[in-house]
């Protein structure tokens, strides 16, 4: 049972070969066996999962309920649940119950899903290993000594080894994308905008976005189509129509125009991940795309971009942790200064302190210009020069990732080591458009990703790619050794 | 270039942060090198390019109507709040 995707057990429910309240005691068995060696649950809801699932299969039995009714999912720990602590992988959060559901929360909840809890992240969602979480890190179900990837990298570790069949992310910088590479499984980041980011707590606010990681592209397709959408409680979110993704699925690939992004198979990759990729590539040839070379000459600039834009909104949006409304409080405070500065000296770990810092300097009065402004130029550099390429393919293809998973504490010296981790993943962010990283083989046993970008809103072609391409290859179907 | 420990403490103080002794000196080294870093962007031809504005070319953010939509909720928010009295948040004296 916790080896289906979500498009399976869904037939698995509605065919009543099994309860939901079977498949969410046998995924909470599973979690309790391996949670406490991989860490990828920060909380895990086990009697309101229950209870979620028996009023899922009265609604089976009564012949009502959506596609995802029945079907388990997890969030990542940045999205407010009512009730339920939402942490942020932060001790500044350790105690913070929130008093309301992001958009995303409610909608998945209406759709049926049974929430199985929460899961561990990167600290505040700023890092590309899950090594900055408060509460330890994750471990890679395919090597326990190497990271997930971050920072959904509880998300990804809890999908990977089969605990639940998807969870939500978000996507900062490559935060979906890297860790669904990081351990072979399936994750989506749609345009800016497309899903709301009410109650999901903000890192980078022009850059966040929230999504899903998943076993297949037809799952992710599933819950994108649930979550996409308008919402009046999102002043970013974008009154687009949501198409059927799942309809869009089964189109054929003939004559897709694939660029290969010159730029991504460069020194920087490693030569073995580089022949999965391009191994992929002719996969999609044989499919009937036609791939073409494509240059992006401001896409080498994305990290020092968004290490400008996306401290400087960090710093901005972290300032409301402040001891007095919510979260962490330092003890006997001599004065309101002293009880800001402490509560931010001991509730924020080393990579966000270090990130508001940074944040800070680059808006400081006479830096602005040098550093915020000047980014935010790059920034539309970057931003036409997709827009160009689009005008020649339908799509762009590389690697997510320049290595597969490293291992824990190899990065953690130097942050621009683990910044550079992103250098694939930052150029969508930056330009708001979506991408999908799909399973494409393995090197040393470690899973390699696939990134498709596309235009804004091309998300039900992003998806139909990723999915012809798994009905050609099995790398989704693999299961860590000791997870069977 | 490179920040001095007295920059680093300025800049800890503008974000109204506390840092010890060695991580101030961890940072020091740390924002340098990241301040170094990103001052590639200086390399980049943006002659007369408009700083971009949001994500997606063409969008503004919507405004909605000047309307009471939500309920008061203060109790229930106020259960986060690490020191509240009579619907109020405490925090030090500030004027005495």
């Amino acid at each position: 049972m916790y080896t289906l995707t979500i498009a399976e057990l869904s037939a698995g429910l509605r065919a009543r070969r099994f309860s939901s309240v079977e498949l969410t005691r046998a995924l909470l068995e599973r979690i309790a066996r391996f949670n406490p060696h991989l860490n990828a649950f920060l909380t895990v809801t086990a009697d309101e999962a229950l209870a979620a699932a028996q009023r899922a299969d009265q609604e089976l039995q009564a012949g009502r309920g959506s596609p995802l009714t029945g079907v388990p999912i997890a969030h990542k720990d940045i999205f407010c649940t009512r009730g339920i602590r939402t942490s942020c992988g932060s001790k500044i959060l350790d105690n913070f119950v929130s008093p309301y559901d992001a958009t995303v929360v409610t909608r998945l909840k209406e759709a049926g899903t049974v929430l199985l809890g929460k899961t561990n992240m990167d600290e505040f969602a700023m890092g590309s290993s899950n090594e900055t979480s408060f509460y330890g890190p994750v471990r890679n179900p395919w090597d326990p000594k190497r990271v997930p990837g971050g920072s959904s990298g509880g998300s990804a570790a809890a999908v990977a080894a089969r605990l639940v069949p998807a969870a939500t992310g978000t996507d900062t910088g490559g935060s979906i994308r890297q860790p669904a590479a990081l351990t072979g499984i399936v994750g989506l980041k749609p345009t800016y905008g497309r899903v709301s980011r009410y109650g999901m707590i903000a890192f980078a606010s022009s850059l966040d976005q929230g999504g899903v990681l998943a076993l297949t592209a037809q799952d992710a397709a599933l819950l994108l189509g649930v979550i996409a959408g308008f919402d009046p409680r999102d002043s970013t979110s974008v009154e687009v129509p949501v198409p059927d993704y799942v309809a869009a699925l089964e189109a054929p690939l003939k004559g897709l125009r694939i660029g290969l992004l010159k730029e991504f198979f460069d020194e920087g990759l490693e030569r073995e991940c580089g022949e999965r990729v391009r191994g992929a590539l002719e996969v999609f040839r044989s499919l009937g795309a036609e791939l073409r070379e494509v240059s992006l000459p401001a896409l080498p600039l994305s990290v020092p971009t968004y290490y400008v834009v996306a401290p400087a909104e960090c710093s901005s949006n972290l300032s409301r942790f402040d001891g007095v409304r919510f979260g962490h409080r330092c003890q006997n405070p001599r004065d309101l200064l002293d009880l800001y500065m402490r509560t931010r000296g001991e509730g924020f770990g080393a990579e966000v302190k270090r990130r508001i810092m940074t944040g800070t300097y680059v808006l400081s009065a006479g830096y602005y210009d040098a550093y915020y402004l000047k980014a935010q130029k790059v920034r539309q550099l970057i931003s036409d020069d997709f827009r160009r390429a689009f005008e020649q393919v339908d799509v762009l293809m590389g690697p997510t990732s320049p290595t597969a998973a490293f291992e824990i504490g190899a990065k953690t010296d130097d942050p621009i080591t683990m910044y550079l981790n992103d250098i694939y993943t930052i150029g969508a962010n930056l330009a708001g458009l979506p991408a999908v990283s799909v399973p494409c083989g393995f090197v040393a046993d470690l899973p390699v990703g696939l990134q498709i970008i596309g235009p804004v809103f091309s998300e039900a072609k992003l998806l139909n790619a990723a999915y012809q391409y798994q009905k050609e290859t099995d790398w989704h179907r693999r299961l860590p050794r000791g997870y069977d | 270039m490179s920040l001095t420990r007295t920059d680093v403490e300025n800049i800890a103080r503008l974000a109204r942060l506390e840092i010890t002794e060695s991580e101030l000196a961890e940072y020091v080294g740390t924002l340098s090198r990241i301040i170094n870093f990103v001052e590639q962007l200086n390399a980049a031809d943006t002659g007369d390019v408009e700083p971009m504005a949001h994500p997606l070319s063409g969008q503004t953010q919507r405004l909605r109507a000047d309307e009471i939509t939500e309920r008061d909720k203060h109790e229930l928010y106020q259960k986060n709040a690490p020191q509240v009295e009579a619907g109020l948040y405490l925090v030090p004296k500030v004027i005495e």
